[in-house]
């Protein structure tokens, strides 16, 4: 089978890919997009580690699966959010957004 | 590593996972990005097969891009700034440098590459090849697994309860004010507005 | 143990304790409710009457057997000074027991009426209070058993007095003349506490049995050779007796201190009745009374030795007496004739101590008192009816009185309602009061056989007459003295009464007057059908408030009669039935028991002509045909306008007082004392500490504002400023807290790789 590191690798690069968009993109929609590709990039994570280890026990399975459940409801809670700031403000660009400051 | 069929699927559905991620982060149309995650989603799904772990192929692939991308392509029809002239704020290039350094640091520590080099205790080189077998009724075992008192049924009890509260306290988000039913903006926001001028000016 | 209240021996401290309470009550509490204030101090000095009558009736039927003999009292620490206790305590005896029978009745009476009098005055309560106040130090003085508690009374009645005679503060004569009573007073009281501290120094005590009942400590006291006094070779009971009497000049208003007296009708006439007519300047006799013993130790009085004190007193009584008598016949103003009048009348009892009669001065006070407190409030009533016309008049377009009323104290100045001369026909007018007044006045001059005043001073005068017929030089002085008193007396009364009531009205103001409520029919008829045509409405209230007047005048009206018959002498035709029981009851005060003179015709028919010769010859200038409006007065034609007019500016005494005392001791105390002493060195020595002071602080402040400041201001200027340019990596942009956070998960791994955590 292919090595448990290049899993990791493909991981490692999601991980970055995702955190440059969420470091980097003005829509909060795209950053939205960007913190679902860092949960999967955990997620890969962690099934490679759950089938190169213990493939025998179902925990790393079923913490993947807990990882879907937390991400749906994220992304339901987030794109509610930013529905409703863009109706409060017009605008769905988070440097706008900056009310919490000095 | 050798070059075999199993390593060629691996390198396709990677390659689909992260040209779709870079896609999605560096596409102006926000559309486009919202397929091009779909499609990146579609690679993990095929890692997640070659792992043996087709229940979770399958969740990812109705969970995931059946839902919660239909759900973001919902969002940007909503709001509509679907392309914008910079899709970058003005800090992008230290996230990218931020991106990059984590990106090396991480494969530094999972790769054997390293310890190549000669440079010893540097975190650790994840080389395993041959796993042992997945035992043969692995889902039925993970299913038994979500229902066991003994097992994940505590939390599994919770994630629904956490689904449950998410899908309420969305539905409240969204749902419109009596005073903002034809989305008109409040009198006073609209002063703050016109003082201080919201994002698409710059755009 | 259980104290039984009503036991005689603590029933004198509730006596004196009600009123008090009542001023407490009123002061503190109920100023700004003037009918409570009134039942307060209604209720105060009832309690104290009722009480003062108990006692009374318990003193005379204990002493049964011997009158006077028995005496009650209990007494309290005080305070502890050195090895010596001062002690506290209340003594009656029969001299107190008689000053009961009349001052807590008197001071009722004057209550009630003041009811009336104040009625329309906005400062009511405190008038009550003040009243309150001065009855209980009244009743203090009567009741103490020692001369420092009386001194404490004494000088809480010239509080009273200062505080009532100035209780029109706003009027600056009535302000002067508090000032002017309370100064004089003053220079008397002080020198009588000398006398108080030095017999306490010599005796050891100040109780009066201990020092009065003890044969042993007056022999010491008065001789010379045991005990030199520390002046004029006088023995220490000399000196202290001296003192003492120097105290009573001031406060019952003896030449040559009798000048406040005058001046204090300033006050509304209740307190001139109650204070400068029945109790206050009583209360100087009183105390001489009371210390007879120590006054005339070491001098058998009977056979012609005369202490030093006594013929101060004989001296100063027959001379005041005979002075105030002359000023009484001078004067215009109603109240300033009984001023004078009691002055000359105190001089009589300060003059029958002078002689030994004690018993007489004792007997001549009471009814003193109560004649003279029914005088002064038959004034008020006579001034009240005035003033009533006087507005009458005015609004009837009649002009006001052409002298406008002074600012300041001016001798020769009278009050229009005061003004006998502008009365005259009053008995029509308010008739009750003319003939209370009426009966007050003949007890005054002494009217033979019925009236009380003839009694007491009948008994001075045979006192004198008897101590004259031995051969003693001051009995003959004081005689003359007093018979030409009495016969100015009784002049001076026939004339006031019958300017006041007599004739037709010499003023519209007069004319006017307000009407009493006696309801008779006949001068209601007459009057009120009179007022009826002038279209002058009576009211109602004007009746309550005459009746609240009026009704005491004829309570002291009877006792203005009938107080004099307890002391008729017991060989008189007639009414010697009545069997003197005064002289037995007052004579067990005192250690040696006096012996009652025999009677003596002469003496008897003296007064008789003396009354009835003033009494005649008033009526021969006044009452046989009284003044019209344009007459001059009788007597200042007789007398010629110079000595008229001296008698009105009262003999220029006040005037030699204001230029040779008050105007050098002013320059005194403003050059002398104020510019030189204080002004210039005091001020000058306190100006340069000061300003030393003031410098030091000025260079103290200048280190505090530029380095102490600094320093503190500097700190959070400079924690201000940091935060100011801190705060600002508070963007609110969330993207950039995340670049942060990430940067520090980076520096955080990069530190685990490299082994340093």
């Amino acid at each position: 089978m292919v090595p448990l590191y290049m899993y990791l690798l493909v991981a490692a690069g999601l991980f970055s890919i995702g955190l440059y968009g969420v470091l980097a993109r003005r829509n909060a929609v795209a950053i939205l997009m960007s913190i679902e590709l860092m949960l999967n990039a955990a997620n890969i994570n962690l099934v490679a580690f759950w089938r190169y280890n213990e493939p025998a026990n179902v925990g790393g399975q079923v913490f993947a699966a807990f990882v879907f459940v937390v991400a749906a409801a994220e992304v339901a809670v987030g794109l509610a959010l930013i529905i409703n700031i863009y109706r409060q403000r017009r605008s769905v660009v988070v440097d706008d957004v900056d009310m919490l400051k000095w | 590593m050798e070059l075999t069929v199993e390593s060629l699927v691996f390198l396709l559905f990677s390659l689909i996972t992260l040209g779709g991620a870079l896609l999605v982060v560096t596409t102006r149309n926000l559309f486009h990005g919202a397929l091009f995650l779909m499609l990146s989603l579609f690679g993990v799904a095929g890692l997640f097969a070659l792992l043996t772990a087709p229940f979770l192929a399958g969740i990812q692939v109705v969970v995931y891009i059946g839902a919660i991308a239909i759900l973001i392509i919902f969002a940007i029809m909503l709001t509509p700034q679907v392309t914008a002239v910079r899709p970058t704020n003005s800090q992008w290039i230290a996230g990218l440098v931020v991106a990059v350094v984590l990106f090396t640091m991480l494969a530094s520590v999972v790769t054997p590459l390293m310890s190549e080099l000669g440079v010893e205790g540097w975190g650790a080189a994840f080389t395993e090849t041959n796993p042992p077998p997945v035992p043969g009724n692995s889902i039925a075992l993970l299913g038994e697994a979500f229902v066991d008192p003994d097992g994940y049924m505590l939390p599994f009890e919770v994630a629904s309860v956490l689904l449950m509260a998410a899908l309420v306290g969305a539905v409240m988000l969204v749902r419109p004010g009596p005073e903002d039913e034809d989305d008109a903006l409040p009198p006073a926001l609209a002063e703050a507005a016109g003082a201080a001028p919201l994002g698409e000016s710059q755009e | 143990m259980t104290i039984n209240w009503f036991d005689a021996d603590y029933l004198p401290w509730l006596i004196l304790f009600f009123p008090l309470l009542s001023f407490a009550i009123i002061m503190l509490f109920t100023t700004s409710n003037r009918t409570v204030s009134h039942v307060v101090a209604l209720a105060g000095i009832g309690i104290s009457w009722v009480l003062s009558m108990i006692e009374f009736v318990k003193v005379v039927w204990a002493s049964d057997a011997h009158l006077g003999e028995e005496v009650f009292g209990s007494t309290i620490d005080w305070m502890t000074l050195g090895t010596t206790t001062f002690r506290m305590g209340v003594l009656v005896d029969p001299l107190t027991a008689y000053m009961l029978l009349m001052v807590p009745l008197t001071c009722l009476l004057i209550f009630i009426y003041s009811l009336g009098y104040m009625r329309d005055d906005p400062h009511n309560s405190r008038f009550f209070a003040y009243i309150s106040l001065f009855a209980g130090a009244m009743l203090t003085l009567v009741l103490a058993d020692n001369l420092l508690m009386l001194f404490v009374g004494w000088e809480v009645m010239g509080l009273c007095s200062y505080l009532l005679i100035g209780f029109w503060f706003h009027k600056k004569s009535a302000m002067q003349a508090g000032v002017k009573a309370f100064m004089t007073t003053r220079v008397a009281d002080v020198l009588m506490l000398v006398g108080i501290g030095y017999l306490f120094i010599e005796a050891g005590t100040l109780n009066f049995r201990d020092i009065l009942y003890n044969e042993e400590i007056l022999h010491t006291l008065s001789d010379p050779a045991i005990s030199p006094g520390v002046l004029f070779g006088g023995s220490v009971a000399a000196i202290v007796g001296i003192l003492l009497v120097i105290g009573t000049i001031g406060k019952s208003s003896q030449f040559p201190l009798h000048v406040w007296l005058p001046d204090a009708m300033e006050g509304p006439t209740p307190v001139s009745a109650m204070i400068h007519a029945a109790t206050m300047v009583s209360a100087g006799v009183y105390m001489l009374v009371r210390m007879f013993p120590l006054l005339s130790a070491g001098a058998n009085f009977h056979h012609g030795e005369f202490s030093a004190p006594m013929i101060l007193m004989g001296l100063v009584g027959g001379f005041t007496a005979l002075f105030a008598g002359v000023l009484a016949v001078g004067q215009n103003d109603i109240k300033r004739i009984l001023a004078y009048s009691t002055i000359s009348q105190l001089g009589f009892m300060v003059a029958a101590l002078g002689i030994g009669a004690w018993v007489a001065a004792a007997f001549h006070l009471i009814n003193h008192a109560f004649f003279k407190a029914l005088l002064f409030m038959a004034s008020g009533v006579v001034i009240h009816s005035m003033e009533h016309g006087e507005h009458h008049a005015h609004e009837l377009g009649v002009p006001h009185h052409p002298h406008p009323e002074p600012d300041g104290l001016v001798m020769d100045y009278v009050a229009p309602a005061n003004d006998v001369r502008r009365m005259g026909g009053l008995l029509h007018r308010i008739p009750l009061t003319a003939i209370t007044m009426g009966i007050g006045g003949l007890s005054l001059a002494g009217f033979p056989l019925i009236t009380a005043g003839f009694w007491s001073k009948d008994e001075i005068i045979a006192d004198a007459w008897h101590g004259t017929g031995a051969g003693y030089p001051l009995a003959l002085f004081v005689l003359i003295m007093l018979a030409l008193a009495a016969l100015l007396t009784a002049f001076y009364t026939a004339r006031m009464w019958f300017m006041t009531f007599a004739g037709a009205p010499r003023t519209a103001s007069a004319a006017h007057a307000g009407i009493g409520t006696f309801r008779n029919r006949w001068v209601n008829s007459r009057w009120a059908e009179a007022l009826r045509l002038e279209g002058v409405e009576v009211t109602r209230q004007d009746a309550t408030s005459a009746a609240q007047m009026e009704i005491p005048l004829v309570i002291l009206a009877f006792f203005a009669i009938f107080a004099g018959f307890i002391g008729v002498h017991t060989d008189f035709p007639l009414l010697g039935a009545l069997d003197n029981p005064l002289h037995e009851f007052l004579g067990g005060t005192l250690l040696e028991h006096p012996t009652a003179l025999d009677l003596d015709g002469l003496p008897v028919l003296l007064s008789v002509v003396i009354a009835l010769g003033g009494l005649g010859l008033g009526w021969w200038l006044y009452g046989r045909r009284p003044l019209a409006e344009s007459d001059l007065d009788p007597t200042e034609q007789a007398l010629g306008a110079g000595v008229w007019r001296a008698l009105q500016n009262r003999f220029y005494i006040d005037l030699l007082y204001r230029r040779y005392l008050l105007r050098p001791a002013e320059w005194f105390a403003t050059t002398v004392v104020i510019q030189a002493i204080d002004k210039e060195t005091i001020d000058g020595v306190l100006e340069t500490i000061a300003e030393s002071f003031i410098w030091l602080g000025e260079a103290l402040k200048r280190f505090n504002t530029v380095v102490i400041d600094g320093v503190g201001d500097g700190i959070p200027r400079a924690i201000g400023d940091f935060a100011g340019w801190f705060r600002q990596i508070q963007t609110g942009r969330i993207q950039q807290y995340l670049l942060f956070v990430t940067l520090g998960l980076l520096a955080i791994g990069t530190l685990f790789l490299l082994q340093v955590l």
